[in-house]
């Protein structure tokens, strides 16, 4: 597909995209850190995903092969969009299958399927502080960070046993990164918080609103924060996907009519489609 | 005589042009009450605050166990605030997070020093709150439902659940009624003798200093005017300005 006249290469100018490559090297350097950049303006609003349209932008080449999705959906009008401009201003491939792509941008969600090590998967994240809610000074929770005290995390998660018997936090549940910043893994589901740890691929993070980069380099190790006698749960619903019969993937309830009709179904589209097609030959032959 | 815990000499701080500390000086060894007297302005709270390192003074150095207070980095210093030191402001909103139950209170310090334990954490709490007599049914209460005496209470258990050799308090029973008031000394002078707690009280109220501390320092416009044995200091006081708080005294 031809690319669109007047604009340089996925849009952002090269000193801008210098400048947020900087940033990234800087967080990969100290991972889980967060590094302050100077967002542009989007040809979109803030909370669209503007921080992880510019990371993808500056790493961005005419090679590879971009995947975008949103609630783990490919065919949702964020993740469309976000395909669509980068094949109009970039000109690259575009493809819905996690495993062609080498650039995933994403929003509350890993893809299923385990990333290789030549992958990047962009996170869209709207705060990237994980002391916001409990800390509003950011003077302050950048000293936190900077001394490693990270007490009133776990006087949050107190509270949540002490009020509710168990951790209440689904999803943005904190994580600490290479067992020295304290992160917010941007809204994905706690289920997805395992697959950050240790994971092959590099884990670039962007907040374009707070203008925040970090990082988590391949094989870091990620640990979700709990407590001795309340370890980490990731919470799934006790349901198998009504389309292709899995147990063991995040799923999303759907109402199918106005009876109160629902059913679960895979939230990553393009893994649920897989196996609906691996397993379609085989009821064929049957 | 043992070597002090807490050591400072030739203490200096100007506001500007106003002198709120002139060549002070100050021992307190283990286990040892030192109560810090003195009118309004005299600079007993500034004292507290550059001895807890929350201030640094112009001149003079404050020696923790023979460390230099202020030449240690933040990080030690913070360290030492949440384990082997307490500060129990005046206002309990200061001290205690609002938002948070009174076992998340009491717990915090515990988590900051790296509890994982949710249970034990708890139990901890619950012997605390027994301590400074709050029901243990209200544990998973806001503070901002108690009483001021009881939020008094819960910040001094939030403040000792370490275990700290040294407490700074900053007036902790101003503003409260009067019966409240003698409870809550009766209260800090057993939690103190029973922890072996070294304590230095900021107060104006005479009588309670009487019925704490085993030292007085009477403060006037910056600088220490008479120090010595409560005692001493409150039934033979030298100083004409001691003389005058003393007699101002009103007995009831």
């Amino acid at each position: 597909m031809s690319t669109m006249e007047g604009y340089n290469f996925a849009y952002l100018d090269e000193a801008t995209k210098r400048m947020i490559r900087r940033a990234i090297l800087k967080a990969v350097a100290i991972p889980g850190h967060q590094i302050p950049f100077g967002a542009r303006e989007m040809p979109l609003p803030y909370g669209w995903g503007t921080g992880g349209i510019q990371v993808t932008a500056s790493i961005l080449g005419p090679q590879d092969t971009l995947k975008v999705i949103d609630q783990g959906s490919d065919d949702t009008t964020n993740a469309i969009s976000i395909r669509r401009f980068f094949r109009r201003v970039a000109g690259v491939a575009t493809t819905e299958h996690t495993a062609e792509a080498s650039i995933i941008q994403t929003r509350h969600r890993i893809p299923e399927r385990p990333l290789r090590e030549d992958q990047i998967i962009v996170y869209q994240v709207p705060q990237p502080e994980p002391l916001f809610r409990l800390e509003p000074r950011r003077a302050e929770t950048k000293r936190l960070h900077a001394l490693a005290d990270y007490g009133l995390m776990h006087v949050r998660l107190y509270e949540d046993i002490a009020r509710l018997g168990h951790i209440a936090k689904a999803y943005d549940y904190p994580v600490m990164v290479n067992g020295r910043y304290l992160m917010s893994p941007s809204p994905i589901p706690a289920f997805d918080n395992p697959k950050m740890d240790r994971m092959p691929a590099l884990q670039l993070f962007g907040a374009g609103r707070e203008k925040r980069i970090y990082a988590i380099p391949p094989y870091t190790e990620v640990r979700s924060l709990d407590f001795e006698d309340h370890p980490f749960r990731p919470i799934r619903a006790p349901h198998a996907c009504a389309l292709c019969r899995s147990t063991d993937t995040y799923l999303d309830e759907v109402i199918t009519d106005d009876a109160g009709g629902r059913i679960f179904v895979c939230s990553d589209t393009d893994f649920c489609a897989e196996r609906q097609a691996a397993a379609a030959p085989k009821e064929a032959a049957e | 005589m043992s070597a002090p815990l807490l050591a400072a000499e030739g203490l200096t701080l100007r506001f500007g042009a106003i002198p709120a500390l002139l060549d002070v000086a100050i021992d307190i060894a283990e286990g040892e009450v030192v109560a810090i007297v003195g009118e309004s302005g005299s600079g007993k709270t500034t004292l507290l605050r550059v001895l807890s390192g929350m201030i640094a003074p112009d001149a003079g150095t404050v020696r923790w166990l023979g460390q230099d207070v202020h030449a240690m980095g933040e990080a030690a210093r913070r360290r030492l605030m949440r384990t082997e030191w307490g500060f129990v402001h005046q206002n309990p909103r200061d001290g205690l997070r609002l938002a948070v139950s009174a076992g998340g209170n009491v717990g915090e310090r515990l988590m900051a020093v790296g509890a994982r334990h949710y249970g034990k954490i708890r139990a901890e709490a619950l012997s605390w709150l027994a301590r400074v007599e709050i029901d243990a049914a209200r544990i998973d209460d806001l503070p901002r439902t108690f009483s001021g005496g009881m939020q008094q209470r819960l910040q001094i258990a939030r403040t000792l659940v370490t275990r700290p050799r040294l407490v700074f308090m900053d007036e902790p029973t101003g503003g409260l009624d009067v019966s409240v008031q003698a409870r809550l000394l009766d209260l800090i002078r057993s939690l103190s003798r029973e922890l072996g707690l070294a304590v230095l009280i900021v107060t104006h109220d005479i009588a309670a200093a009487r019925l704490l501390a085993d030292r007085i320092l009477v403060m006037r416009r910056g600088r220490v005017v008479e120090q010595g044995l409560t005692d001493r200091v409150l039934d033979d006081p030298q100083h004409p300005y001691t003389q005058l708080l003393v007699s101002s005294v009103l007995a009831a």
